[in-house]
């Protein structure tokens, strides 16, 4: 097994890390300013019902919603954009430039749209992963080279045969590394969506142990979401494994 | 007189240019005739309007005048109805090799298991046996090839349209693969243009030679073979043979522009 071999390099960083986490919080010894990693896993043990039952749940319905809606509506505009040359010269841009909006600075306004529902959260999490999803699905579609457009094309395929059989394989590849970026990002965006507003969730409880001065507390449900990220990378990972077996020959 | 499988006539063409400014023309008024069962190559540096060609006999590009005859027909839609090998394999790396060859059946909406059934008795033929579960990444340039062919013959056209096809191969393997060819062809008798620049190659597969000497193309210098078949590599040291493929070089040669 290299793979296990491969991953001693970086979790000895990760111990040797936590190691010095640990000497400088006994060092400065206040919790409420730097948790040391004993007393945040010591309070993840403590709180684990409210948390695994209660705000983890919401925080994932949050993460699913979004990331379904992002890959449905990122997916189908990549599709017209790929259509139709007018979709392309209208969104493209705009959704270039709808990156240089700071959606944390737009999450409070979703709060009054939508209040304390679960709406307003899934749309910061909408939005922040809608951009990697629709820009990488919509190069994929483009990268299929003109020789094999031109040659489906000599043998008689029409414009439907050729998106099935060539421009979705080929943008495959592509749609998975967009979706590994935005299952990433789908965590931050529940977070700052749970911070901003909300009555539930991993987000929204770190903010409430802020309040009381808790630091383990504030770090606990962090560790959460970040494993949160990993599961579901690597869920991706493991999709594109299995559906795009052709390509470890490469 | 044998029928005739493709036929130009009086054929132009230039692309068509976004701007009010005219392109230079890249065929004019072109007319031949391929018979059918024929083998025909056209030579020609690169840059001397062979793309250009092909495109317009699949079907990729209309002519901006004159007529393109497919079995004695005028076809305006020719999709569909030429074998097109290309230069580089093309094979799609998701799909096995069955199929990628099955390919052209499965757009002409021949049922899977009838497609792949075809392409499994023509395996062995095409010295692929065994491969058809392999993806194309696996195979040597010549395999490749050789499935490229395979996919172009499935097209059921009666032209098959080959271009360089051989030319990313290395010269051993583009020996062996041009008598590979030859063998085939001999026993199936399809209407084949071959387009190369090279002459060696031209020489030893072909019945008749066009060689495309001058921009705009206003006709094709149709050279005919002098050796029987089936032939042998060897037959290209004759002496009269030697003589045409010097006249050959010539001719190219003063094409080139440096």
């Amino acid at each position: 097994m290299s793979k296990l071999r491969d991953l001693y390099a970086p979790s000895l960083l990760i111990v040797i890390g936590l190691i010095i986490w640990e000497l400088i919080a006994r060092a400065i010894g206040m919790s409420f300013i730097l948790p040391s990693p004993i007393e945040i896993s010591r309070k993840l043990w403590e709180l684990k019902g409210i948390l695994f039952f209660g705000h983890l749940p919401a925080t994932l319905g949050v993460i699913l919603t979004g990331l379904s809606l992002s890959i449905i509506l990122g997916v189908g505009l990549a599709i017209w954009m790929n259509t139709s040359k007018i979709a392309e010269k209208t969104f493209y841009p705009i959704i270039i430039s709808s990156q240089t909006i700071p959606i944390i600075a737009l999450a409070p306004i979703f709060v009054l749209w939508f209040g304390y529902s679960i709406w307003s959260k899934v749309a910061v999490t909408l939005l922040i992963t809608f951009f990697p999803i629709t820009v990488s699905t919509f190069d994929g579609l483009k990268s299929s080279s003109k020789e094999m457009r031109d040659l489906l094309l000599t043998m008689g395929a029409s414009k439907k045969e050729i998106f099935l059989k060539l421009q979705v394989p080929s943008a495959l590849p592509y749609f998975y590394s967009g979706l590994k970026v935005a299952v990433t990002l789908s965590v931050i965006g529940a977070a700052i969506g749970e911070w901003l507003g909300a009555q539930a969730g991993l987000g929204y409880f770190s903010r409430r142990m802020m309040t009381q001065f808790d630091g383990a507390g504030v770090f606990a449900p962090i560790v959460l979401l970040s494993a949160i990220g990993i599961v579901l990378f690597l869920l991706v990972a493991l999709l594109e494994k299995f559906t795009l077996k052709w390509r470890k020959t490469i | 007189m044998s029928n005739s499988t493709l036929q130009f006539k009086k054929v132009s063409f230039r692309y068509e240019s976004k701007n009010n400014d005219i392109n230079p023309s890249i065929i004019e008024s072109l007319s031949f005739t391929i018979h059918s069962s024929e083998f025909v190559s056209i030579l020609g540096p690169s840059g001397s309007g062979k793309t250009t060609l092909f495109k317009l006999i699949t079907g990729l590009e209309q002519p901006s005048s004159g007529d393109i005859l497919l079995n004695g027909k005028y076809m305006k839609n020719r999709l569909g109805c030429v074998g097109y090998m290309p230069q580089k394999d093309l094979l799609l790396p998701w799909r096995t090799i069955l199929q990628n060859a099955s390919l052209p059946l499965e757009l002409r909406g021949v049922k899977k298991k009838v497609a792949y059934q075809q392409v499994i008795e023509l395996l062995e033929e095409f010295g692929l046996k065994g491969l058809e579960d392999e993806l194309p990444s696996v195979l040597s340039g010549g395999m490749k090839q050789r499935v490229s062919f395979l996919r172009s013959i499935l097209s059921g056209a009666n032209l098959l349209l080959l271009d360089e096809p051989f030319s990313s191969l290395d010269a051993i393997t583009r020996l062996s693969m041009q008598e590979w060819l030859l063998n085939l062809w001999e026993k199936r008798k399809t209407t084949v243009l071959f387009i190369t620049h090279d002459v060696d190659e031209a020489l030893f597969l072909s019945d008749r030679i066009f060689v495309l000497s001058e921009t705009p193309v206003r006709h094709l210098k149709e050279v005919p073979i002098p050796l029987r078949r089936p032939r042998g590599i060897n037959d290209l040291h004759l002496p009269e043979i030697i003589k045409l493929k010097e006249d050959l070089l010539n001719q190219l040669r003063q094409k080139v522009r440096l």
